[in-house]
């Protein structure tokens, strides 16, 4: 079933975008010209298949690697903010969220 | 020497400085010189005095007897990969005046074998597209016709190297945006094995398929750069854990029964009936088929074999990509880093507000299209779906390399088109895509190499993907073919 406004609405949302009305319409036809190649994939029979996550686990198991729960980094506090928009006293600055 | 230094490759140059015949900084200056005169918009930044420094530093390393093949050879990063000297943008506005406090490994490990970086190179906004017109920072044009598209994402390394700004560049492969612009600009590039090359610092767009690797002007010059920026790194979850492999031996060594007028005897090759349709274009299909004559009078033979999924393998490429995408770049909500809007009420209005202004077009689409195959009600039908698919898709591959050693076809359907011509029309652009993207789902190796010249003086490709792996496969291949043709030595007039 194509995608309606609302739909498209709904999804801009849920990612955390906002569409201008013009934005949005063209995204609702290039989105349904895009799932209608989609609908071929719904044809394929992939019962008993495990999904492929991650592509060297096509031929063979591939272990999440852990390391020590040791301290690595030291602090670079300073360095790692100064791409922020707003901060204060080492911390990021937003708006308000608890009245 | 100074006036034809831009001609020379990595591996020439190498020769060059190890013989005193010209020095880092004579070559970093004569290279620094064309890339700031440089009209096709390759570089988004040229970073004069951070390259002459280490130019300076490579000459006095080689004086005191350090000998690296890469130790002075000036080269350029795709703007993807986070660098601390320069700024990094991922081609989007998002990122406009970003200092990364740290360099991508790819970076480092390049850095500390010797080579110098003149600056960072334009691509398509967080590697999404196939012809570098999704930058924010304006399209590359193509230096073997203005009008043309370079190919993306990585579009700005490719035009470097056919422009002659630098002899080699990095680059990523996501679904093609090594092997496509390569093709498109007529040089040889190669996207390792799913693993290889560490994705720390790499700016992420899908994760499960994001590969670095390096563009060059031959494939000897390939296997030199990617010997330097492989290998395992603790820092990436997914780097492959083995020892560090010199590619350019593997290039060099010899095949078992091969002979100097057939160094590719025994080497079969398998060419899917997919990747050669009816409906290929003719110049294309021509410049391919008469590359792999040449290979077969070296020794290689041809075998039919078929990868029936490689139709699927766009609406599967274009489920999974955008999916990790929209979760990768939710990390964008104008906090930490990047564009915040300068207007906005709650904190959910600038998130919404810094998102929207600062991503472009593509990558909006791209969100949209991962947010909903995500979501509630949507997962199993789409991502999952696409997921099981996935692994058709590399079974098949599998199952053709039980009857061949290589993969060849082209990189692209047609040479590289012109500006603006695929309009307001995504789902062309991702159909373009349709034969890079199978051995990207699969995780292989694959190269680009240059076949000759197609439709209007246009650069044609010829595509050969590797098992995993088998990067010493391909780079031995692609280097015999190299040693009888001049395919590769083809420059745009300037």
């Amino acid at each position: 079933m194509p995608l309606s406004p609302e739909d498209v609405s709904r999804i801009a949302h849920l990612a955390r975008l906002e569409l201008s009305p013009a934005e949005g319409s063209a995204m609702q036809t290039q989105l349904n010209d895009f799932f209608k190649i989609v609908e071929q994939m719904s044809a394929v029979d992939t019962s008993g298949l495990e999904p492929l996550h991650t592509p060297l686990s096509a031929i063979g198991n591939v272990e999440l690697r852990l390391r020590p729960d040791a301290v690595t980094e030291t602090n670079n506090r300073e360095a790692n903010m100064a791409n922020a928009p707003a901060s204060e006293e080492g911390l990021f600055l937003v708006p308000k969220v608890i009245e | 020497m100074s006036a034809q230094l831009h001609t020379l490759g990595v591996a020439e140059l190498g020769r060059a400085l190890a013989a005193k015949s010209t020095s880092s900084v004579e070559a970093t200056q004569a290279l620094l010189a064309r890339a700031k005169a440089d009209t096709h918009g390759a570089f988004l930044v040229v970073d004069e005095d951070a390259a002459l420094a280490a130019a300076k530093a490579a000459d006095a390393k080689r004086g005191s007897g350090d000998a690296h093949p890469l130790l002075g050879v000036p080269i350029a990063h795709k703007d993807i990969f986070v660098t601390q000297e320069s700024a990094t943008t991922a081609g989007s506005k998002m990122l406009e005046g970003y200092r990364s406090p740290f360099d991508a490994t790819v970076v480092a490990r390049l850095k500390a074998a010797g080579a110098v970086s003149l600056g960072k190179l334009n691509c398509d906004e967080f590697a999404m597209g196939s012809a570098n017109e999704n930058s924010a920072y304006g399209p590359v044009r193509n230096p073997w016709d203005a009008t043309r598209v370079p190919g993306g994402s990585s579009g700005g390394s490719a035009a470097a190297v056919a422009a002659q700004l630098v002899p080699a560049a990095t680059g990523t492969d996501t679904g093609g945006s090594i092997r496509q612009p390569a093709s498109f600009t007529g040089v040889t590039g190669i996207k390792p094995t799913y693993g290889v090359c560490s994705r720390f610092g790499m700016i992420a767009f899908a994760s499960s398929l994001d590969q670095a690797g390096p563009l060059a002007r031959s494939a000897e010059d390939c296997a030199l750069l990617l010997s330097a920026m492989s290998g395992f790194d603790e820092r990436d979850a997914t780097s492959v854990q083995r020892p560090p492999q010199d590619f350019h031996a593997q290039m060099l060594q010899a095949r078992a029964g091969a002979t100097a007028a057939q160094p590719l005897k025994g080497l079969r090759i398998g060419l899917p009936k997919e990747f050669f349709p009816a409906a290929l274009a003719a110049d294309v299909s021509g410049r391919v088929r008469a590359a792999l004559t040449e290979m077969e009078k070296l020794g290689a033979t041809l075998v039919d074999v078929s990868l029936p999924r490689t139709e699927l393998s766009i609406p599967v490429y274009y489920i999974i990509a955008p999916a990790e995408a929209s979760s990768n770049l939710s990390r964008f909500d104008g906090v930490r880093y990047g564009h915040r809007a300068a207007q906005y009420g709650d904190l959910m209005d600038m998130y919404k507000k810094s998102r929207s202004e600062a991503f472009g077009p593509e990558v909006k689409r791209r969100i949209m299209i991962g947010t909903y195959v995500l979501s509630h009600g949507y997962y199993d039908a789409y991502y999952l779906q696409a997921q099981k698919l996935r692994r058709m898709i590399a079974d098949d591959f599998q199952a053709c390399f039980q009857q061949c050693d290589l993969i060849a076809g082209p990189v692209a359907p047609t040479v590289a088109w012109k500006l603006g011509e695929q309009g307001d029309d995504p789902v062309k652009a991702y159909l373009a895509d349709i034969f890079t993207l199978p051995g990207s789902l699969a995780g292989l190796p694959g190269m680009s190499v240059p076949a000759g010249l197609g439709e209007g003086g246009m650069p044609v490709g010829l595509q050969l993907l590797g098992n995993y792996f088998a990067e010493g496969t391909l780079l031995h291949a692609a280097h015999a073919l190299q040693l009888a043709t001049d395919f590769h030595l083809q420059r745009p007039r300037a």
